[in-house]
């Protein structure tokens, strides 16, 4: 369980963040939508602290940690990261990228020399099964394609057995098809790990049809939180302020009625659970 | 503006003069160029009246005396072992300062500053005054030569790495932090994979330069090929002097073979 409380993130007069709640249950996968400078990757930034929150609170299974050494290792042990270009170190193998994952609970001595106990690397190995990218383990990060890199990113941040994952437009830089795929590594690999994931996207028909819940940010604050088939074409226009493209409206308003339909049949008797 | 069918795309310099601004510039360029001329006691007249002595100096020169060379093995060996510790010991000064002395890695602004301009010193001052230094403080020979390049070096190999370590790409170390990677982890996972390529072509340029310098130390006492070089010419024995050169241009060129080689295939 992830608490966010009261999280506040400014730049001189500019307010990016404010006063931002939320709770993640295990393994709930969650999509904040959001338009461009809405404060979606300063959100997730601010969660692991790779920016420094100016107020708030962060709570993993309820114990508040703030910025010494000793809550941050914990912190960032218990929550990874996905990157929108997937920030892996092109001149590693697939799998010495993998490895960063496991780096908070290595010897930094033995690591630095580039021994791994055996136990890590099948970690590691493993989480490139679960994204089908084991075949490659011994390539170089540069050798791959987008959609492949993005793959062996979420086997680096499978690899810390997080409970909680961030990511931050995973798929934006890759086209349609690369980009289901990947979602749906990303989506599988996490229900079966019962991982929670906090997921940044522009794309709204892949927020409705991936998201359990829908995080609406705009202007800093949080202006929807609810359930994929409450996206309205208002809720739509809460988020996106100006946006009056008939075509996405349509089209969001025609995914979350299919998706309401299909909801009130399938979803009665559990929950959220089965999905994916 | 057009030009029949050709039309001129350059921007209007910015600012409120346009393009009068180039009247000041080549005004002002002209005026230095001339005081330096002048300073510099520039004259064609000059170089066409020394041409013969050019030439009549080349001519003492021929025929080299190979037999010479014999005697300039030692030296020219000396002056590669020179080059070649001289570059180590730069290498070794300037690892552990880089990472201080790059912007992007360095914990305070004040360090960051503090070590470029110590470097800045350290590669301020020429070899041969360094050597200067070393062979007052060391005693005349080779070692000397070997602490003055090294020195210098650092300064240029420091700067150079710090440089390489300011334009990697900053994501990969994000990731490393993360995933909770300390410090070291970060350098070893997110910086050296990043900037080893271009550092091993700096130091292999670095090796390729002390060659040259270390071919000249010998002028000042500090060992090497120089020391024949200069005294040959005292001695107004201009056929060994061209051996000497001959030498030196041989070593000069395989360093410089050996380094774009080297480099090519680390790509």
């Amino acid at each position: 369980m992830i608490e966010i409380r009261g999280l506040a993130k400014s730049y001189g007069d500019h307010q990016a963040l404010s006063g931002v709640n939320l709770s993640i249950r295990p393994g709930e996968f969650v999509v904040v939508l959001g338009p461009s400078g809405a404060g979606k990757s300063t959100l997730l930034r601010c969660i692991n602290r790779l920016i420094e929150p100016s107020a708030g609170d962060i709570l993993v299974d309820g114990a508040s940690l703030s910025s010494n050494r000793r809550d941050l290792r914990l912190l960032r042990r218990n929550v990874a990261m996905i990157f929108q270009q997937h920030n892996l170190v092109k001149r590693l193998s697939v799998l010495k990228n993998v490895l960063v994952g496991r780096m908070a609970d290595l010897s930094p001595l033995l690591s630095s020399l580039q021994l791994f106990p055996e136990a890590d690397v099948k970690i590691a190995l493993h989480c490139l099964e679960q994204v089908a990218m084991v075949h490659k383990a011994r390539n170089r990060a540069d050798a791959l394609s987008g959609g492949e890199q993005q793959r062996v990113g979420i086997a680096r941040a499978l690899a810390q057995q997080p409970k909680f994952m961030l990511a931050d437009e995973p798929v934006a830089s890759l086209d349609p098809k690369t980009s289901r795929t990947v979602l749906t590594y990303l989506k599988k690999s996490c229900k079966d790990s019962n991982i929670a994931v906090l997921c940044n996207l522009h794309q709204i028909d892949y927020a409705l049809e991936f998201g359990e819940r829908i995080i609406g940010l705009s202007g800093g604050a949080i202006v929807y939180d609810g359930a994929p088939s409450g996206v309205s074409g208002d809720v739509i226009r809460s988020i996106y302020p100006g946006l009056d493209d008939p075509n996405v409206l349509d089209a969001a308003q025609r995914l979350t009625e299919r998706r309401r339909a299909a909801g009130e049949a399938t979803m009665t008797p559990v929950a959220s659970e089965g999905r994916a | 503006m057009s030009i029949g069918t050709l039309q001129f795309v350059v921007n209007k310099p910015r600012g409120p003069l346009g393009w009068w601004i180039l009247l000041p510039i080549l005004g002002l360029s002209s005026a230095a160029l001339w005081w330096a001329a002048v300073g510099t006691q520039l004259s064609v007249s000059g170089l066409v009246a020394g041409l013969p002595w050019i030439g009549d100096f080349i001519g003492r020169m021929l025929p080299p005396n190979f037999a010479f060379m014999q005697k300039l093995v030692r030296p020219a060996v000396e002056t590669v072992q020179i080059a070649l510790w001289g570059t180590l010991l730069g290498v070794v000064l300037a690892l552990p300062v880089c990472f201080f002395a790059a912007r992007n890695l360095s914990p305070y602004a004040w360090v960051f500053h503090g070590l470029r301009q110590v470097l800045n010193v350290m590669r301020g001052i020429n070899e041969i005054i360094l050597a200067l230094i070393f062979v007052a403080a060391v005693g005349l020979g080779p070692f000397a030569g070997v602490l003055a390049i090294a020195i210098h070096g650092a300064g240029m190999l420091g700067k150079f790495f710090a440089e390489a370590i300011e334009e990697i790409d900053e994501g990969p170390l994000d990731a490393l932090r993360a995933a909770g990677a300390g410090t070291l982890q970060r350098i070893v996972f997110g910086v050296l994979p990043q900037v080893l390529p271009t550092w091993i072509g700096v130091v292999l340029y670095r090796f390729e330069t002390n060659i040259r310098v270390s071919t000249v130390l010998g002028m000042v006492g500090a060992g090497g090929i120089g020391f024949e070089l200069i005294s040959s010419m005292k001695l107004f024995a201009y056929e060994d002097t061209a051996a000497c050169v001959i030498v030196i241009l041989v070593l000069v060129l395989a360093a410089d073979l050996l380094s774009s080689k080297l480099r090519a295939m680390i790509r």
